[in-house]
């Protein structure tokens, strides 16, 4: 090697960490600057939990209320990943920036003022306050709990306001599973949802390949399953059925369709949508329910409503929307 | 060029003990691999994130996108051997691999939310990834004397492990700076990758092997079925094929120090770093180890590294325990990895070397993932220390049928005998 050639090289090589270094500094600064605006708390005009749909927008990750079909929009509510409202309460999950993954689990008043703040680790998934607004549950995604390091595990927790005792992680319950007290190191559970008397709850749990609907009891701290297949328990109003998505194809790209079940009968029915739903649905009331679908029109997600019995047609309820829950 | 990387024959002896260089071209294409695990580890790190968090993608598509090409990259890898002997062009093909990985990251970027365009990418990836290997490692093993192999591999090792434990770092520090930008993470990730094309481009020498730099000689055709013929190589690929498959996978023994001891899950994503920091310790000094007492004895010592790390979880005792099933784990790297290279490729024609790496490195990857898959049924049929008991038994049977497959002296008729 010559070197003057040697010497080229060598100046070519140092030019060219420039241009690149330079290149990634500059779209570092770029994007350090075109970054969404900072999670924003409620205005004060929206600080009030009054009747009508609430439901994130996703133009802007706040959360929005519509009084009533053809009333417009009203936005002005926190920035929340995931929401839900029920009693008089509200809780708004919210991804912090930064790695590993956390996110922030907001309680607020029905004036959306905060009164409890819980940081877990992992990624918003699901969000549930309970008819009477006093026990909320949420699930977030973490990663590396599980053998394979991409794959995502569940973290559950339950939060009960007339204590202020907080079960970060629900995975230790003791669990009956066929009968039998069921052991393994892959339980995962999400999507809570709860009964009329704060105590009763529904939720999946998932181990050894399969999912299952269970059955909870808080006071006696103990679950049991139910039945295969259900995933994002929805219990209705009158506390008789639960809405929930089922495992219909191995088709990754559709696996879902929603399905209602009767906890008297332990019979179900699938609902009208026919699009795969991966979302823990809403009852708008005793005959209705609302969940988010992938958007259209370049949205990010729309909510629909559809018939609880199975009848009828799916609508389109909310453009641009998700996390539906009403407020009578 | 230096005198020391040719490894001429008739160069005059050097007393022992005194340090020799390692070849330039090991050393030019560990700092190439070294900067590319940057640029790729850098996505791996976040690439989980961005397509959950920043695309909605449910965890089940996410499992479906990444599994879907692990099974490819043993095939492209064979083929990338192949096209290396092929009138060997090691470094075209193994540059090719490294550009294709580097211009996945711009098709991250450019993607956007397209589920399509980011598998495409991730396709892209693997497939870089699966052509540059063996004739990367079969220019490593043609640029240096063949008793200073393991030396060589293990310096390229440690190189590149240092770049993979950098990757998450600087992906890190990007989100850090950005508020969660996963695009910026992309954009240097690309501009890193084009770094170590340019560097291999400018830095390694075409034409490897020991003759002196100047028109080489027309590159023998290489042999038809060549590498499964010759006698020796087929009993370190035997070898090495019926370990691999007794091995359960470094995750699951993360699972179990995690399950055993009881460790917060946080730890998880840490332990990896232990033992790549021990690797990275002991992958030059291995390596030098295996040259002088024989690789053979080497890479069996290190799968006895394993076995002690399973051993160590059958009794667990709190922290001591954490320590020493990383510490050995990354002795089992450092003794293994580079130094199978090293064992094999005297053993292999320079015409025929990429690809016989190549089939080497396969036929290894997919005996692991039989084992590790063997593994995870008998942790569901039996539990967790039953399927660690047949795991050990399993490694120690492999391990005394391996020390008779094994040859002997490998690199026997090439390898200048410097006992007085």
């Amino acid at each position: 090697m010559n070197p003057p050639s040697r010497r080229l090289r060598l100046a070519l090589v140092v030019t060219a960490v420039l241009l690149l270094a330079g290149g990634s500094l500059g779209y570092v600064l770029h994007a350090r600057h075109r970054e969404r605006p900072p999670a924003q708390q409620a205005d004060a005009s929206f600080g009030a939990l009054e009747p009508g749909l609430y439901f994130r927008d996703t133009a802007g990750g706040r959360i929005a209320r519509q009084g009533g079909p053809g009333l417009p929009r009203v936005t002005g509510g926190p920035s929340c990943d995931r929401f839900h409202t029920a009693g008089g309460h509200a809780l708004c999950l919210r991804k912090l920036p930064g790695v590993p993954a956390r996110t922030e689990a907001l309680v607020l008043d029905r004036r959306l003022r905060e009164v409890r703040k819980v940081t877990v680790p992992g990624i918003p998934n699901r969000a549930r306050v309970s008819a009477s607004g006093q026990i909320l549950s949420w699930t977030t995604f973490t990663t590396g709990d599980s053998y394979n390091t991409a794959a995502f595990s569940t973290r559950t927790a339950i939060l009960d306001l007339r204590t202020g005792y907080l079960v970060k992680s629900i995975e230790q319950i003791p669990l009956t599973l066929d009968g039998a007290r069921h052991h393994d190191s892959d339980v995962n559970y999400w999507g809570v949802t709860f009964a009329a008397d704060d105590n009763r709850f529904y939720a999946t749990v998932s181990t050894r390949g399969a999912t299952h609907l269970v059955e909870g009891d808080l006071r006696a701290w103990s679950a049991k399953a139910l039945r295969e297949n259900a995933e994002c328990p929805s219990l209705s109003p009158d506390g008789a059925r639960v809405a929930f998505k089922k495992k219909v194809s191995d088709d990754p790209r559709a696996p879902w369709r929603l399905y209602v079940l009767d906890l008297a009968t332990m019979r179900e029915h699938p609902l009208a949508e026919p699009h795969s739903v991966d979302d823990q649905a809403a009852w708008l009331d005793d005959a209705t329910l609302a969940y988010a679908l992938p958007g259209q029109d370049g949205r990010a997600s729309d909510i629909w409503s559809t018939p609880a019995d199975g009848t009828g047609e799916p609508a389109l309820l909310v453009p641009g929307g998700s996390s539906p829950a009403d407020v009578d | 060029m230096y005198l020391a990387a040719n490894g001429r024959p008739d160069a005059p002896p050097r007393p022992p003990g005194v340090r020799r260089r390692v070849p330039a071209a090991v050393l030019a294409l560990g700092t190439v691999s070294l900067v590319t695990d940057i640029s790729s580890e850098m996505v791996t790190a976040v690439l989980p994130l961005y397509l959950v968090l920043g695309l909605g993608l449910t965890p089940l598509q996410f499992g479906f996108l990444d599994g879907m090409f692990n099974g490819a990259t043993a095939l492209v890898r064979l083929l990338g051997g192949r096209l290396a002997d092929r009138g060997g062009h090691h470094k075209r093909v193994a540059g090719a691999g490294y550009l294709l990985s580097a211009l996945s990251r711009l098709g991250l970027l450019l993607a956007g939310g397209a589920t399509a365009g980011i598998a495409a990418a991730l396709a892209a990836d693997r497939l870089g990834k699966g052509v540059r290997t063996a004739p990367r490692d079969a220019l490593i093993s043609l640029s240096g004397p063949p008793e200073s192999l393991g030396r060589s591999f293990g310096v390229h090792r440690a190189m590149d492990t240092t770049g993979a434990l950098l990757g998450p770092l600087a992906a890190f520090a990007v989100l850090w700076a950005t508020a969660d930008a996963y695009d910026a993470v992309f954009a240097v990730s690309f501009s890193i990758g084009l770094l170590g094309v340019l560097l291999l481009v400018a830095y390694v020498p075409a034409a490897p092997g020991p003759a002196a730099p100047g028109p080489a000689p027309a590159p023998a055709p290489p042999p038809r079925r060549p590498v499964l013929r010759d006698p020796v190589f087929r009993r370190v690929l035997y070898a090495s094929a019926l370990l691999g498959a007794t091995t359960i996978g470094d995750a699951f023994l993360y699972l179990l120090l995690l399950r055993e001891l009881d460790l917060p899950p946080a730890l998880f994503t840490l332990l990896p770093l232990g033992a790549a920091a021990v690797y990275l310790l002991l992958a030059v000094p291995a390596g030098r180890l295996a040259d002088r007492t024989g690789r053979r004895t080497a890479f069996l010592l290190g799968h006895c590294a394993l076995l002690g790390a399973y051993a160590l979880l059958l009794a667990p005792v709190r922290v001591p325990t954490v320590v020493g099933v990383l510490a050995l784990l990354g002795i089992f790297y450092a003794a293994t990895d580079g130094v199978l290279m090293a064992l094999a490729a005297p053993a292999l024609p320079a015409a025929g070397r990429a690809g016989g790496l190549a089939v080497l490195q396969t036929g290894q990857a997919l005996a692991r993932l039989l084992g590790a898959a063997g593994f995870g049924a008998a942790w569901t049929l039996w539990g967790q220390r039953p399927a660690l008991w047949a795991a050990a038994l399993a490694l120690a049977g492999a391990l005394a049928a391996a020390s008779r497959i094994l040859p002997a002296a490998p690199a026997a008729p090439a390898a200048p005998q410097e006992v007085p």
